[in-house]
């Protein structure tokens, strides 16, 4: 009963800090975060991410399954913006298969990665704003983006884990009076983000909340491996889609947000700015969208159009193989790294000339991103580790995998 | 694109400022080239890995860690082949440094001390293919409980049913 003794304990120094458990269930961990703080009255000394709530194995799970049916694996992954995650696996075994994909299927790609880009951003907007105390500014995110899930619903058949982008191509071309609701879309929403700046930017409580808090600055960045919006709001000018590009992103032209500050509201400001510029670019895509097909000819790996599965026997064979038994892909290794709302988003796949990967590594960017939280809080108050995490913008499902 | 055949040789690819930076550092280190799909590997022997990355990065060649992850080739040895992606943020340019490492003695430096990213992607690879990293600051069990047994993406390590 040694530890039931009320007698003082020797060293007064040893009782000073407290070690609080915060999450996996609290609301504003945005998932199955754990952090252990080490404080000091209300002040954090040190914090530690503890993380693997949701891991489920995809990576495993990958080695067991044909190429083309880990795509809808990688919608699981990070569950706010599939179809950007649906990219980079596509352009990574794209890449090591060698194909070349028509003009037409790559618009139409840059053109959906920046909606779900906007999509994405909204919920971390509309999240973020409540975890500082603003209620109603989520509810006019969500409003949004129940537009947008309308247009992936009509071109995909599915409101969140799409699959829409496929080895080779896209699924199937876009149905009638879609870019008619992208274009709607992309008009109003312009004074959409006037309103929700209208809500957050000059409010005093949000500017007291965001303003000088969570300090990251470029080198602790660079060195702690965090990427994206928090990456540009620390000063570093860099973005895939612009200095790496993919997926014909140099034909397009836009801006790169960045701010000195590296606080709370420099991330704030960034992905509103953001916003913005993915609506340029989505526009840009609307505008310019060049004519042709939508699926690369190759036809050992594109599974055929379904009129000419029913028409043609080739086609039937082909599709029949595909399904039954994969398509082989030349040995080697990649890795395909693309600019996800959140940062870096990276497919590692090695391949051993079957028709299955022998390894899928997924570099998702919250899982570096959420190393620096540390950094961030550390010295800050309790209630500014909640608008730090909100800051980063952390996907459980792409931590833990 | 279509694909060209890789080029395995040393000879030809000494010439990139990255394989000549490490090949000008150690000539022992550097045991292979590789440019396959416009991507560059350097294999470096594992003793040497962390001291590769510091002469890279005081070198200005890279600054950033994207990634560190692990394959496994089972049944070939030696098995399992680390492959660390790095990137210049200045340069706009990607290296992958890759070490093998045998099955019966699966441990390599760590390198943490040249970035504090590479906590966690350690941290999982252990995890996951049982590798251990000398000099880590805090080498448990990330995404497995702690009392897993065994590493689940070893290839022999079964997808589906009880182990």
């Amino acid at each position: 009963m040694g530890h039931l003794t009320t007698a003082p304990t020797a060293d007064p120094a040893q009782d000073t800090t407290m070690i609080l458990n915060m999450g996996p269930q609290h609301p504003s961990t945005h998932g199955v975060l754990r952090l252990l703080l080490e404080i000091d009255g209300e002040r954090v000394i040190r914090m530690m991410p503890d993380i693997g709530f949701l891991h489920t194995g995809i990576e495993k799970t990958c080695e067991a399954k044909f190429y083309q049916q880990v795509v809808p694996l990688t919608d699981r992954i990070d569950y706010l913006c599939p179809m950007v995650n649906n990219l980079c696996y596509v352009l990574a075994a794209e890449k090591l298969l060698g194909l070349e994909i028509p003009p037409r299927a790559q618009w139409i790609r840059v053109m959906l990665s920046e909606l779900q880009r906007i999509s994405s951003h909204l919920v971390w907007l509309g999240t973020h704003a409540m975890d500082i105390g603003a209620m109603s500014v989520f509810l006019y995110c969500f409003r949004e983006r129940e537009d947008l899930l309308r247009i992936y619903e009509m071109v995909s058949g599915q409101r969140m884990m799409t699959s829409y982008f496929r080895i080779g191509g896209l699924a199937l071309d876009p149905p009638l009076g879609f870019f008619k609701a992208v274009k709607k879309f992309l008009d109003i929403f312009p004074e959409r983000v006037d309103e929700y700046e209208n809500l957050l930017t000059g409010n005093r409580i949000f500017i007291d909340r965001l303003k000088d808090v969570a300090h990251l600055s470029a080198e602790d960045a660079i060195a702690l491996g965090v990427t994206g919006p928090a990456l540009r709001a620390s000063g570093v000018d860099f973005d895939h889609r612009r200095d790496l590009p993919y997926c014909s992103y140099e034909k397009f032209k836009f801006k790169v947000p960045t701010s000195k500050d590296g606080d709370v509201w420099a991330r704030y400001v960034c992905r509103v700015q953001e916003l913005r510029e993915s609506r340029e670019i989505a526009k840009q895509a609307l505008e310019g969208l060049p004519e042709g097909p939508t699926k690369a000819d190759a036809p050992k790996v594109v599974l055929p159009d379904r009129e000419k599965m029913k028409t043609e026997m080739e086609a039937l064979i082909y599709h029949f193989k595909i399904v039954t038994e994969g398509f082989t892909v030349p040995a080697g290794e990649v890795y395909q790294a693309i600019e996800s709302p959140r940062g870096e988003m990276g497919y590692y796949i090695v391949s051993d000339g079957t028709a299955k990967p022998m390894r899928v590594h997924m570099r998702s960017p919250s899982y570096a991103n959420l190393q620096a939280l540390g950094k961030m809080c550390e010295g800050r108050l309790i209630a500014d580790v909640v608008a730090a995490i909100g800051s980063i913008d952390i996907v459980l499902g792409e931590i833990d995998r | 694109m279509p694909l060209v055949p890789a080029i395995t040789d040393l000879e030809k690819l000494k010439d990139r400022p990255l394989v000549a930076a490490l090949l000008k550092w150690n000539q022992n280190a550097v045991q292979g080239a590789k440019l396959d799909r416009d991507e560059l590997s350097i294999y470096v022997a594992r003793e040497f890995i962390r001291q590769a990355c510091e002469c890279l990065k005081a070198g200005g060649l890279v600054d950033f860690l994207s990634d560190l992850t692990c394959a496994d080739y089972y049944p070939r040895e030696p098995r399992f082949e680390m492959a660390y992606h790095l990137l210049s943020i200045q340069h706009k340019q990607r290296v992958r440094l890759k070490a093998r490492l045998d099955g019966d003695d699966a441990v390599i430096e760590s390198i943490t001390a040249v970035w504090p990213t590479a906590n966690f992607f350690e941290r999982e690879v252990f995890d996951l293919f049982g590798i251990r990293f000398l000099g880590h600051p805090h080498l448990r069990r990330l995404m497995m409980p702690e009392d897993w047994e065994g590493h689940p993406l070893r290839r022999d390590y079964p997808v589906e049913g009880y182990r």
